[in-house]
C-alpha cells in the first residue's frame, strides 16, 4: 500500500482513509486518535477519541468528563484494530500520557510521533524509537541552532540565581501541562526542598501528576493573602508564562522573570520577551535528537507536521532520505 | 570559561544596575586569578587580542557545515557570533576534551596567536568548548562584548566587592594591567595597596554640566571665575619620574600622535587643558585643522611642522609631590599661573580668565566671542576642589551657538546618486533614561556637512561596525564604551509626536566628526528638550 494512501494530511489533521480516523484532528470528527493532551494536539467535541488513559484523564480535567461521545483508552505497545488497520500507541517522552501512534496496513508501517523528546524526563515515560517505513515527525525546534543543554544544568542555574538574589522572588514561567510538573521535578531532583509556590492554573494538573505517583514535593499557593510580600523573597513560583505579563506578578517583591522554554536558546527571545533568566528546558527534540530519531527509526520518507520544515527536509535530502513538508496548520506548540 | 559565558549573559539580560553590580561581585569573589582579572578586562575594553573577522569566523563554520543550512540558520538567529556558537559542530567523541578551557587559557593561547593563525586556534578552541563558551570566545576575538556594562560600573562593582570608593579604583587603574591579581589582593585584604606602582598616572577628570534654564538664578556671580571655552579637545598632561603620558578625557594615552607636545614636558606635574594647534601667541588654530592631528596613524614630520600641537591649561593637578585636587579652584589658578612661566611658550599657554560683572555681561561675551577658535564660555567656582566626574554645580559650560547637539551614529543608509556607493545618510540619536541604564533615542537624519575624505572615514566607519542588515540600511555600533559622535548643527527644534524622542530637528546636517568623543558623553534628550521653546 502506497503510504498517501494510509495517511494523509486534510484540513482537520492527518486522516487515515482505510481506517476512517484522524490523528490529533483540530476541528471536531467522528474518530479521533490523540496523541497527547496539549491544546492544539487534543480538542474537545470528537465523536470518539482513542487515547492513552492519561491523556483521556488530562482532556476530562481540562475540558470537563463529556469532552468526547465516547472514549477508549490506548494501552503502550497493545496493538488495536480501527476498521481493520492495525495501531498501537508507543511512549514519546513529552508530556505525562503522550504517546506515537504507529499505524500498520497492507504491509505498510507509518508512525505519527506527535510531539515528542530524546532527553529524560522522570514525569514521563521516554521516547522509544518505532522502526518504520514512514516517520511522520514535528520539526518545533528543527534548525541546527537549536541544541537544547542539559535539563539539570538549567535548573542548577535557577537555584544559584536564588542564593545570589535572596531578596528577589524567582518566578517560573512553564507551561500548565508537563513543562511546570517536570521543572518542578527537577527542581527536587537538585536537591531543593523549601516549598515551591504556584499559580492556581497549575493546581489540577500538578494534582493528577502527583496522583499518578511523580513527586512534586511541598506545594503551595502563590496568593498572598494571609502573608505579606516579603515571605516571597528568595522563593521559587512557577507560573503559566502568560500570568507574569498580568497584575498578578506585582504582589512579589522585585520578580526575576525566568521562563523554561526551549525558545530561551536565541537571546533575542529572551531579551524581547523581558526575561532575566532564560532557561532552556524544552518538551521538544532539539535539532540533533530529530536527527538521530530519523536516523533510528530507519524510515525511508521522512513527513514534517509543524514547526521549521525546511530545514530539516533539507538534511533529510543530502542524506538521501525522501522527505516532505505536510503544511499542518493549527498546532501552536502549546508545550513550549 | 563557563562561569564566563555565564555572567556574561546573565549580565546582558539584567537591565537593573543593582543587579549588575550583584552578578559581577559574585563573580570576582568566586572565581580564581587569573580569570577574574581577564574577564574584568574584558569588560572594560583593556584586553587585547588579536582580531577575527565576521568573514573568517563565517567562513570557519561554512567549511564544517552545510552552507545552506547555515543560511536559515543566521537568517533566523540575526547575530554571527550567537549563530556560530549554536552550530558549530561538536567534534567526534574520541576527539573531545574532558573539561572545558578556563577563561585564561583561551586568552593566552589568543594572544600568543599570531594574526594570520588566529582563526585555526579559533578553531581549536571552539571545538573543545560548549555553547555558552563558544558565544563568549567569539564575542571576545570579534571585539565587543556589548553587555551593558560600562568600565565605570566595572570599577563600581569592584569598589563594592573591596568595600572602597569607586575614586580610588579608578585613580589606581592607569598604573595596572591585566589580570590585576595585585588589586584583586588588595581588595581582598591580602595585600597592601598597589600604590606607587606606576608614575604617571592618569587623573579621573572633572567634568562640566550644560547652563540649563533656571540654573543661573539660583548662582551668585561673584562665586564664579569665567574662562574661554576653547574649541579643542580635552587633554591631561602628566610627566613624573621621567616618565611623560599625555591622556585623552578617558584616560586613553594619545601620546603617540602628539611627539611635538610630549617633547616639551620637561617637568614634574600634571596639567589638565585643552589641546590645539597653532602658535598659541599668534594664531590658534580651528578644530579643522587640529583633525589633521587626530585619528590616524602616523602624523608626518610634515604636517607636523604645519599643525603643530600645543595645550592651552586650566587646570593643575599635581605639581611635584603635591596632589592639588583637594585645594580650592582659586589656590590651584594661582599655582598653575606662576607654574606656566616655567614651560615652553610655544607649547604650553595658559588659558586666560575672562572676567566679567554679571550674568547679563557673561550672556554677551559668550554670544560674542573674542576669538573664532572660541564656542562659548566655562564657569568655575572659585572655593571648589577638583572633583572627578561631573558633579552638578562646581562647573557649568554655556555654548555659544547652542543649536549643536553631539549625537551617536545609530543607523546608516546608502545615498543616491554618485554617493550610491557609499553609506551616506545618518540616523543619529542621543541618551535617555538613568545612568547606568541609558539607551539612545534616534532624533534626527543628515546626509551634508561633512568633506568627501570624512564620508569615506564615515564610510569605512560604518562598514567596520555593522551590527545588522536590512536592506540598504545598515544599523551601526552604538553603546557607552563605542561609537562615532556626531556633532550636529540645526536650525530650530520642534515638538514632535510622529518621533519617538518627542522632538523633530528642522535642517540638521553634520557640523563635526568627535571621533575624540566617548559616545557615552554625548548629549542627553533632556539637553535637546532644554532647547525646545
Ligand atoms: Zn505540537
Ligand atoms: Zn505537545
Amino acid at each position: 500500500m502506497r503510504p498517501s494512501d494510509l495517511l494523509r494530511p486534510r484540513p482537520e489533521g492527518l486522516y487515515c482513509p482505510p481506517g476512517d480516523f484522524f490523528i490529533d484532528p483540530v476541528r471536531p470528527v467522528p474518530r479521533a486518535l490523540v496523541t497527547h493532551g496539549h491544546s492544539d494536539h487534543a480538542r474537545a467535541g470528537h465523536g470518539s477519541v482513542l487515547a492513552t488513559g492519561q491523556t483521556l484523564d488530562i482532556m476530562a480535567l481540562r475540558y470537563g468528563v463529556d469532552f468526547a461521545g465516547s472514549t477508549q483508552a490506548a494501552v503502550l505497545g497493545e496493538t488495536v484494530h480501527v476498521n481493520g488497520v492495525a495501531v498501537t500507541f508507543h511512549p514519546a517522552g513529552h508530556v505525562l500520557g503522550s504517546a506515537q501512534i504507529c499505524v500498520e496496513h497492507g504491509g505498510t508501517r507509518i508512525v505519527a510521533s506527535g510531539d515528542y523528546k530524546r532527553q529524560p524526563d522522570a514525569t514521563c515515560r521516554p521516547f522509544e524509537p518505532i522502526s518504520c517505513d514512514v516517520f511522520i515527525t514535528e520539526a518545533t525546534f528543527g534548525l541546527p541552532v537549536f541544541r537544547h543543554p542539559p535539563d539539570t544544568q538549567e535548573v542548577a542555574r535557577l537555584i544559584r540565581s536564588t542564593e545570589q538574589f535572596p531578596e528577589r522572588a524567582h518566578l517560573v514561567g512553564a507551561y500548565a501541562l508537563g513543562k511546570a510538573q517536570r521543572v518542578i521535578r527537577l527542581i527536587r531532583d537538585a536537591g531543593y526542598s523549601r516549598p515551591v509556590f504556584i499559580h492556581g492554573a497549575l493546581s489540577r494538573l500538578c494534582e493528577y501528576y502527583q496522583s499518578q505517583r511523580i513527586d512534586l514535593g511541598d506545594l503551595r499557593p502563590a496568593t498572598v493573602e494571609g502573608g505579606k510580600k516579603g515571605d516571597f523573597a528568595g522563593a521559587i513560583v512557577v507560573g503559566p508564562p502568560s500570568a507574569f505579563a498580568d497584575r498578578w506578578a506585582r504582589r512579589f517583591p522585585d520578580p526575576i522573570f525566568c521562563f523554561a522554554s526551549g525558545w530561551m536558546r536565541i537571546r533575542q527571545r529572551a531579551k524581547q520577551g523581558g526575561v532575566e533568566l532564560p532557561l532552556i528546558i524544552s518538551d521538544h527534540c532539539d535539532w540533533d535528537e530529530l536527527l538521530r530519531t530519523i536516523q533510528e527509526t530507519g524510515a525511508s520518507e521522512i513527513w514534517v507536521t509543524h514547526g521549521r520544515e525546511e530545514a530539516l527536509v533539507r538534511w533529510c535530502e543530502l542524506q538521501g532520505i525522501a522527505a516532505k513538508a505536510l503544511h499542518l496548520v493549527g498546532y501552536e506548540d502549546e508545550g513550549d | 570559561m563557563n562561569r564566563f559565558a555565564e555572567l556574561l549573559d546573565r549580565l546582558v539580560l539584567t537591565p537593573a544596575r543593582n543587579g549588575k553590580l550583584t552578578l559581577l561581585v559574585d563573580y570576582f569573589r568566586t572565581t580564581e586569578d587569573p580569570d577574574r582579572g581577564l574577564a574584568l578586562s574584558a569588560i572594560t575594553g583593556d584586553l587585547s587580542i588579536a582580531a577575527v573577522k565576521p568573514a573568517m569566523l563565517r567562513a570557519l563554520v561554512t567549511e564544517r557545515m552545510d552552507p545552506v543550512l547555515f543560511g536559515y540558520s543566521y537568517d533566523y538567529v540575526g547575530d554571527l557570533a550567537e549563530t556560530v556558537s549554536l552550530v558549530w559542530p561538536d567534534p567526534p567523541p574520541h576527539l573531545r576534551r574532558n573539561r572545558s578551557p578556563s577563561l585564561g587559557e583561551v586568552v593566552g593561547a589568543l594572544q600568543a596567536a599570531s594574526r594570520s593563525d588566529g582563526p585555526t586556534v579559533l578553531a581549536r578552541l571552539l571545538d573543545g568548548a560548549g555553547i555558552e563558551a563558544r558565544f563568549a570566545m567569539i564575542k571576545l576575538v570579534t571585539g565587543g562584548l556589548r553587555i551593558g556594562v560600562s568600565a565605570r560600573l566595572a570599577k563600581q562593582a569592584l569598589a563594592d566587592f573591596g568595600k572602597v570608593e569607586v575614586a580610588e579604583i579608578e585613580e589606581l587603574w592607569h598604573g595596572l594591567k591585566p589580570p590585576y591579581v595585585e588589586l584583586f589582593a588588595w581588595l581582598e585584604g591580602k595585600a597592601p595597596k598597589p600604590e606607587k606602582a606606576a608614575s604617571a598616572l592618569f587623573r579621573p577628570v572633572m567634568l562640566s554640566n550644560p547652563v540649563e534654564d533656571r540654573d543661573l538664578e539660583r548662582l551668585d556671580p561673584v562665586d564664579y571665575a569665567a574662562e574661554w571655552k576653547w574649541d579643542g579637545i580635552r587633554v591631561q598632561a602628566v610627566s613624573e619620574a621621567g616618565l611623560r603620558r599625555l591622556y585623552s578625557r578617558t584616560g586613553d594615552d594619545v601620546s603617540g600622535a602628539f611627539p611635538d607636545l610630549v617633547d616639551a614636558m620637561d617637568f614634574s606635574a600634571a596639567l589638565d587643558g585643552e589641546l590645539l594647534v597653532g602658535d598659541p601667541a599668534a594664531a590658534t588654530g580651528t578644530f579643522s585643522d587640529l583633525q589633521q592631528r587626530l585619528n590616524r596613524k602616523a602624523v608626518s614630520p610634515k604636517v607636523r611642522e604645519r599643525y603643530p600641537a600645543f595645550m592651552r591649561c586650566y587646570d593643575l593637578l599635581q605639581l611635584g609631590d603635591q596632589d592639588l585636587r583637594p585645594l580650592t579652584f582659586t589656590e590651584r589658578r594661582r599655582r598653575l599661573e606662576s607654574f606656566m612661566l616655567t614651560l615652553d611658550p610655544s607649547r604650553f599657554d595658559l588659558s586666560p580668565l575672562a572676567p566679567f560683572d554679571g550674568w547679563a555681561t557673561l550672556d554677551e561675551m559668550r554670544k560674542n566671542p573674542p576669538h573664532p577658535v572660541i564656542e562659548g564660555v566655562m564657569l568655575k567656582r572659585l572655593d571648589s576642589p577638583y572633583v572627578a566626574g561631573r558633579p552638578k554645580g562646581p562647573w557649568f559650560k554655556w555654548k555659544r551657538d547652542p543649536r549643536t547637539v553631539d549625537a551617536v551614529l545609530m543607523y546608516a543608509q546608502r545615498g543616491h546618486g554618485k554617493r550610491s556607493s557609499f553609506y551616506s545618510d545618518y540616523t543619529f540619536g542621543v541618551w535617555q533614561g538613568d545612568a547606568g541604564e541609558e539607551e539612545l533615542v534616534p532624533v534626527g537624519k543628515a546626509y551634508f556637512g561633512f568633506t568627501d575624505e570624512e564620508l569615506k572615514q564615515i564610510d569605512k566607519y560604518v562598514r567596520d561596525n555593522t551590527i545588522e542588515r536590512f536592506g540598504p540600511v545598515r544599523s551601526v555600533r552604538a553603546d557607552r564604551e563605542k561609537g562615532l559622535v556626531l556633532e550636529v548643527a540645526f536650525e530650530g527644534l520642534n515638538r514632535s509626536t510622529r518621533h519617538k524622542s518627542g522632538v523633530a530637528m528642522r535642517f540638521p546636517r553634520i557640523s563635526r566628526l568627535r571621533w575624540d568623543k566617548p559616545p557615552i558623553e554625548a548629549d542627553r534628550l533632556a539637553t535637546l528638550q532644554a532647547l525646545l521653546d
